[in-house]
């Protein structure tokens, strides 16, 4: 076990770029020679059977049964074709928990991306205690999302929580937060930002310090202020690291649960109107309550893959553009 | 990834600006030393971080009443142990053997998806064999299958096993990780030679063999970090443990879980404490380990 980050990159060889000859050499005997043929194929062969058992055949079993019609009280009446699906496009619920699922995913993801990149420019400089520094801006990332749904929601109970306390303290109202769209996804979103924003900004931090420190000096020199040397220098050339966390981000908001569910204390429903009911809370309550109906929740999940396939390239699509949009 | 290293290792600023430097000097130093307006920015950050498990702790040391007290209470108060006797005791969570279950589930899978991913990912990096790149292609594509899309086939699967309750269901599914192979494979290509594979070959050591006596030693800083990530995943996985677990086979998440809906209304004080003693074991580790985490999450995000 080493303490030194620097480590962890491994040692550079000096050789490392020389290649090996083509032909292995040599082995004498035939397990000589059935090692060198087959050990690569068994080193690898755990990981493309477990995956096959518990990745690949729930994934296809997941599109079978989204065909088949499957309840608790109906039993497995067989195959329906695209009959699920349809039921789901054509219900008002699943709109409903998809706009909430969207709507949290963009008012969580844009601050807690822009705090991230704030929180990585002040890390990128010389200061004492850096690394207990950068351990007090990632501790959230450790801490269960279970256990940051409890504590915040008693943070934003209605009576007596620490937020309404505050927002009283400076003369306002205090807030029904779980009634109201806008105060239940506020409240969410503090969850996941609090949980992600340092965890994004040592993602930042590490790809600002591959930036070379001369673009900085010399842009200085010639008097770019702070804010135009990060506009113009640091956005631009982390491009590729924003594209990755928003990649990232997309995946885990499209399948956010814990914190909604928690914050309404374990209500699959979200709240009594489902104002912050997620796809992800939607189709465990259509597959795991009520009438236990497998062919819809699976055909949910579908959707919802497919639905986050296509969102992530969207977003990627954006986020290129939008970026080389301030080099230019 | 060297540049990265030296840059996370600054020189120390220039003492005393030469005469003739001194405008490019300075210059340089105001822009990458810490004022005293970044220390602040970043302790407020810290504060807000650290703040709901402090208090998480202080609710926990306290009774009842510390819930519905204006203004919160900031102080620890004496009643810490108590309350933590009270939630262990508490039949329904099942905390300790909460507690227990997650310490199994996490160290079995953390051996095991280290122990794969290092084997794999030394193929990968350094063995020549057919199809080779498409079977890379595949592992990273992994990585990109939301676990959610899983879980009602999986659960199925369970059924049929007769795993569900089990502490199987939590582990076997998760012996494997794209991740882990894809991150091994990455660390490995640099890290270790050809000629140190090479020497082991002429020596007439087996694949295994260079293995288990070269490569393994070779990767040991990137499996720790690989371990250390898998460790806290697993500890604080919810989704699944909460599907396919129920209360006299729980993970710590999942007693937490029953704790937080069952107790809400009548004593919060002991969901506080559940809380602070699931975040304890992860505390534990962070801050031992802290440094070699940090680097794993910004080496990674680099190689990504």
């Amino acid at each position: 076990m080493t303490t030194n980050v620097g480590e962890i990159s491994g040692p550079r060889h000096g050789r490392a770029s020389h290649q090996a000859p083509d032909n292995p050499p040599r082995r004498s005997g035939r397990f000589g020679r059935f090692d060198l043929k087959f050990s690569p194929y068994i080193f690898v062969a755990p990981f493309f059977l477990l995956f096959a058992v518990f990745g690949a055949y729930p994934l296809v079993y997941t599109a079978v049964l989204s065909l088949r019609k499957n309840t608790l009280t109906g039993g497995d009446a067989g195959f329906v074709g695209f009959e699920n699906y349809t039921k789901v496009l054509t219900d008002q619920h699943f709109w409903v928990v998809l706009g909430n699922t969207f709507g949290l995913f963009i008012v969580s993801t844009v601050p807690q991306l822009i705090f991230a990149l704030m929180i990585a420019s002040w890390l990128n400089k010389k200061m004492r205690a850096r690394t207990a520094i950068r351990m007090g801006v990632l501790i959230p990332n450790i801490t269960s999302v279970a256990a940051v749904g409890i504590v915040f929601g008693l943070i934003f109970a209605d009576r007596y929580g620490l937020a309404n306390w505050l927002i009283q303290g400076v003369g306002f109202d205090p807030v029904e937060w779980r009634n109201h769209r806008w105060s239940s996804w506020t409240a969410i979103a503090f969850m996941v930002d609090w949980r992600w924003t340092g965890y994004n900004a040592l993602i930042y931090l590490a790809a600002m310090q591959a930036i070379p420190k001369e673009l900085y000096e010399s842009a200085s020199l010639d008097g770019a202020s702070a804010l135009r040397r990060f506009w113009r220098i640091t956005v631009p050339l982390i491009q590729p690291t924003i594209l990755f966390t928003v990649i990232i981000s997309t995946i885990g908001g499209m399948q956010l649960f814990t914190e909604p569910l928690l914050f309404n204390y374990g209500r699959i429903q979200g709240g009594s109107l489902n104002e912050f009911q997620t796809v992800a809370m939607y189709i465990y309550e259509t597959t795991f309550t009520n009438n236990f109906n497998v062919g819809r929740g699976a055909a949910i999940s579908w959707l919802l893959f497919l639905i986050i396939l296509i969102f992530a390239l969207v977003n990627f699509v954006l986020v290129r553009r939008s970026v080389k949009g301030t080099t230019s | 990834m060297s540049t990265l290293t030296r840059a996370a290792a600054p020189k120390p600023a220039p003492a005393a600006p030469k005469k003739t430097s001194g405008r490019v000097r300075s210059a340089s130093a105001a822009l990458w030393t810490a004022s005293p307006l970044t220390y602040l920015a970043l302790i407020i950050t810290i504060v807000l971080s650290i703040f709901p498990i402090v208090w998480s702790f202080i609710v926990a040391s306290r009774d009842n009443s510390a819930v519905t007290a204006i203004p919160p209470p900031l102080t620890p108060g004496p009643n810490f142990f108590s309350n933590a006797q009270r939630v262990l005791e508490n039949s329904d969570a099942n905390f300790i053997y909460g507690l227990i279950n997650s310490a199994v589930v996490a160290s079995s899978v953390t051996i095991s998806v280290v122990f794969f991913s290092t084997l794999a990912g030394f193929a990968f990096a350094k063995l020549r064999f057919k199809g080779k790149n498409a079977l890379l292609l595949v592992i990273i594509m992994t990585m990109m299958i939301p676990t959610q899309i899983n879980i009602i086939p999986l659960y199925l699967l369970m059924v049929k096993f007769g795993w569900t309750n089990t502490l199987q269901a939590v582990i076997v599914p998760f012996l494997v990780q794209g991740f882990g192979v894809f991150m091994i494979r990455q660390y490995a290509s640099s890290a270790i030679s050809d000629e140190l594979i090479e020497a082991a070959r002429v020596d007439g050591a087996s694949t295994w063999r260079t293995y288990w006596s070269v490569v393994l030693p070779a990767l040991r800083p990137a499996a720790a970090v690989l371990g250390l990530l898998t460790f806290m995943q697993t500890w604080n996985d919810f989704l699944w443990p909460y599907v396919v677990l129920n209360g006299d086979t729980p993970t710590v998440q999942v007693s937490l879980n029953i704790l937080a809906t069952g107790y809400y209304k009548t004593d919060y004080v002991q969901v506080f404490t559940g809380t602070a003693l699931a975040i304890v074991p992860l505390l534990i580790v962070f801050i031992v380990f802290g440094r070699q985490i940090i680097g794993g999450i910004m080496e990674g995000s680099i190689k990504a």
